[in-house]
């Protein structure tokens, strides 16, 4: 994953509350298995309805969202869809807990504001301003001036430093994993039932 | 927080820490833990991309028998005899076919008569146990919470990242109790009292909260019951919705196929009678509910908290305020009764619904009674194995003597995106559990209700009181 530096750029406003990520990502494209090129039906049914405030060809890094954005299905194709527009921020005042997780595993940050933030920022994209994201400082910055935004301290730190997960995981856990998993064949048996020693794959 | 000790709970802890605490493989000065995942549901849909997770930092599977694979979103439930027509449905099959061959995880495939809709199956086959972790890239993993078992939906990154490494982290959530007084009336359902507590509270009510359902509705309440209450867990925004076992569960599990047997059945047993919140225990809120006080609830909007007791008016909201959207979309009228309300379409089924009591409790209904003519209805059991059932006691012939569908397994109408859908601008009445804008099909408009009001509904040709029907 690419580190998250600052970013400064436009952004979309789009104040609707309960966006959830069906409408983000509508169901009948979850046929499709790859993770690229996703864009194109980002908001379709909105798109179709004449919605054009967000959807393919009209991205901006930044998007100012409504209350509990992402909402729903846990599909990740609704953040890849969105990342393929080319967001790399967003802000709300409150998003469903799974497009949250699943905007940091895809380098994208998932900003809460208070509603006055909010209020602010959506008139400032509205006004074609410029908006600054600083991820170090946790900050949002528009001419109408300086805000703090919260965000997982974890999230934080992975997002700036690009890190993968899983290998992570691997890296610096692995034996506490397999301390853990000992003690539970002891304790719990029944979970490790016809599971030999060797069936267990280091990923190391 | 350092690293913590497995294994050990603290004194008075609620059932949600009980379970989070004796997952933790490691803590981050962050206050995450990396928690221990006992289990791991796969489907067809949430996967294609984290195998590919796996090839691209070349790792392998773990513990594959942790995990378990099944198609159930993208398969048609028509026609079924048949192979899967040419198309991205079948492409995705098979693909969750060769991942699973490939990484040596257990598939239980469109042929099987286990397979079925992953939160019906898991349960059915004791792959659900009480007191384990379990994930699924799925939002409606919290259904396995009815158990006893710490469960949530992730995102399909994730789910690579649980193959590879039987780990996650993850932050603890703050806790909620919800509890359900008294007992329901005839033909008011678990259903009923989800939606209520969700309008209630709010669609992100109980965001950043693991809720634990308590009180004399749920002591009282089926397995089947309880799910269909944990499954929508997430429509309030909690990503678990816990219930503690207790002899209902236990009786349910003995015998399952995968529940523990003989000697390690009497030390599960054991282990899993100390799952319960100690009576002291904190809740950081509580929500108090008079299940006997509950009507059948309705939802009328295009989020599962836009609903209401049958038997009221639709709200009248601010011209251009969120509600007079959803009414909007929804064709509905301000102010007017929902009883009556002209429907298109009738579905039985889903996760949240699609279980053999859902079936025997829609069937009483119907029985004697046939659909309304301009009502298409569709009964489509949650997994083979209910059809089977319920195919031995002869619900199968109640439902097509009356002019309902009878499908196989599979979503179906709960997501539209395996053939059945709901045509735009039409009006459904459905058991499932999201009512967002086009999860029937494009423009589709949709009432989520209980199997009862659903079936009573289908008979009518408009939406209707199950209560007063049987
Ligand atoms: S029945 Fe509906 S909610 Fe349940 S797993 Fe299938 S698509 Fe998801």
């Amino acid at each position: 994953m690419k580190p998250f530096d600052t970013l400064a750029a436009k952004a979309i406003s789009l104040p609707d509350d309960d966006v959830d990520t069906d409408i983000i990502y509508p169901a009948r494209f979850l046929l499709i298995t790859s993770r690229d090129g996703l864009g194109e039906y980002a908001f379709a049914d909105r798109v179709a309805g004449g919605d054009t405030r967000i959807g393919a060809g009209t991205g901006a890094p930044i998007l100012i969202a409504g209350r509990n954005f992402g909402c729903g299905s846990s599909r990740e194709h609704a953040v890849w869809a969105i990342a393929d527009l080319g967001v790399r921020a967003i802000f709300a005042t409150s998003f469903g807990e799974i497009f949250r997780g699943n905007c940091a595993n895809n380098g994208i940050v998932a900003g809460v504001v208070t509603e006055d933030v909010a209020e602010t920022l959506h008139a400032a994209a509205q006004a074609g301003d410029r908006i600054e994201v600083d991820l170090v400082g946790r900050t949002v910055a528009c001419s109408a001036g300086t805000f703090a935004f919260s965000i997982g301290e974890a999230e934080r730190e992975s997002l700036l430093n690009g890190w993968n997960e899983t290998t992570r995981i691997l890296a610096l856990h692995e034996q506490q994993i397999a301390r853990f998993e000992k003690r539970q064949r002891v304790a719990e048996p029944w979970l490790w039932a016809n599971e030999t020693e060797q069936e267990i794959t280091e990923n190391v | 927080m350092g690293e913590q000790t497995p294994f050990e709970s603290p004194g008075a802890a609620t059932l949600y820490e009980r379970l989070w605490t004796r997952h933790v493989v490691a803590g981050d000065p962050n206050g995450r833990a990396l928690l221990y995942i006992d289990r791991h549901l796969l489907h067809e849909v949430s996967t294609p991309q984290s195998f590919e997770l796996l090839r691209a930092n070349d790792l392998s599977v773990r513990r594959p028998a942790t995990n378990l694979a099944v198609p159930d979103h993208a398969v048609p439930t028509r026609n079924r005899a048949l192979p899967l027509p040419p198309g991205l449905a079948r492409d995705q099959v098979d693909l969750l076919r060769r991942n699973c061959g490939e990484f040596g995880i257990e598939l239980l495939d469109l042929d099987d008569v286990r397979q079925g809709i992953v939160h019906v199956i898991s349960p059915e086959q004791g792959f659900t146990l009480p007191g384990i972790t379990l994930v699924c890239g799925d939002s409606h993993t919290a259904t396995h919470g009815a158990f006893g078992a710490l469960a949530f939906g992730i995102g399909a990154s994730e789910c690579g990242t649980v193959m590879a490494a039987q780990c996650l982290w993850q932050t603890r959530a703050k806790t909620m109790q919800v509890r359900f007084d008294g007992k329901l009336d005839d033909n008011v359902t678990t259903k009923d009292l989800i939606l209520a507590l969700i309008g209630q509270i709010g669609a992100a009510g109980a965001t950043g909260y693991a809720i634990e359902f308590t009180g004399d509705a749920i002591a009282s309440a089926s397995m089947e019951a309880r799910m269909s209450l944990c499954n929508m867990a997430i429509e309030a925004g909690s990503r678990t919705g816990l219930i503690a076992p207790d002899d209902t569960t236990f009786e349910y599990l003995a015998e399952r196929p995968r529940a523990p047997k003989g000697k390690d059945w009497d030390a599960a047993l054991a282990y899993w009678k100390t799952l319960k919140s100690d009576a002291g225990a904190h809740f950081d809120k509580t929500v108090v509910i008079d299940a006997s006080e509950i009507a059948p609830h309705v939802s009328w909007g295009t989020s599962p908290d836009q609903v209401a007791p049958i038997d009221t008016a639709l709200p009248s909201p601010a011209a251009g305020s969120r509600d007079a959207k959803a009414q909007d979309y929804m064709g509905l009228e301000p102010g007017k009764p929902l009883l009556g309300t002209q429907i298109d379409f009738a579905f039985i089924g889903s996760c949240t619904n699609g279980r053999i009591e859902d079936l025997r409790k829609a069937a009483g209904i119907v029985k004697g009674h046939k659909v309304a003519p301009h009502v298409q209805a569709i009964v489509v059991p949650g997994s083979g194995q209910v059809k089977a059932l319920a195919e031995a006691e002869g619900l199968d012939r109640v439902f097509t003597e009356a002019g309902f569908e009878w499908h196989s397994a599979g979503c179906s109408l709960c997501v539209a995106m395996n053939g059945d859908t709901v045509p735009t601008g039409k009006r459904s009445a459905s058991t499932s559990n999201r009512n967002f804008e086009g999860r029937q099909g494009p423009g589709a408009r949709t009432h989520l209700a209980s199997p009862a009001t659903v079936a009573a509904s289908a008979i009518a040709g408009h939406l209707a009181d199950p209560r007063k029907t049987s």
